[in-house]
């Protein structure tokens, strides 16, 4: 059961440090503001909630029960990476950043 | 086995954290700053979660916590100064 947990928290832990540097390397490529975008809000958003996975199974373990208040700080993120992607697009929207050719979407021409 | 894999996971998310850092020092514009900071409080809940399994210790749960509270006003404060030149209308 211990070799189990163990395996199972070291795995969500490398799952977890793998998204976060794709999105990181997403966030410092990619080529224009409206891409970059994308790398953060999503595949760090779920590299952090797999370091947080594995330190909930890891507490519970080690406490001989549900210790259930990290799931707060995943919780927190999922709700508010959204609402900062969406606040950061319109600032760049409104600073009428330049973008590559192939970026789709123009809400500010409609 | 733990450890490995929670030193692993550290470098990855140290290395995540130095890229967040040229993007925050050569972005080219502001909301690319914004960006790269929102990121890297973002990594630094998961490396402060990290050590706190490392050290076996439920005292940087509380931390995590605010960095993460803290962390959204103020990139949500930032943006909407960006956007319309004040905070709160």
């Amino acid at each position: 059961m211990d070799t189990l947990i163990e395996w199972l928290v070291s795995a969500f832990v490398m799952i977890g440090g793998v998204f976060a540097l794709v999105g990181s390397i997403g966030l410092a490529r990619l080529p224009d503001f409206y891409t970059r975008l994308h790398g953060p809000t999503k595949a760090t958003t779920l590299g952090v909630g797999g370091a947080i996975v594995a330190s909930l199974l890891f507490f519970s373990w080690q406490e001989r029960g549900l210790q259930l208040h990290e799931v707060l700080i995943t919780l927190f993120l999922f709700i508010t990476a959204p609402v900062s992607a969406h606040m950061l697009a319109k600032a760049a929207m409104h600073r009428d950043l330049k973008r590559m050719k192939g970026t789709r979407g123009e809400p500010w021409k409609q | 086995m733990l450890e490995t894999a929670i030193s692993l996971a550290m470098g990855l998310f140290v290395l995540a954290w130095l890229l967040n850092l040229g993007r925050l020092i050569f972005g080219p514009s502001l909301p690319d700053r914004v960006l790269a900071l929102d990121t890297m409080y973002i990594n630094s809940i998961a490396l402060i979660v990290l050590y706190g399994i490392q050290q076996d210790s439920k005292l940087y749960f509380e931390a995590a916590m605010l960095i993460a509270l803290i962390g959204f006003v103020s990139t949500v404060a930032v943006a909407k100064y960006v956007t319309r030149g004040d905070i709160i209308e």
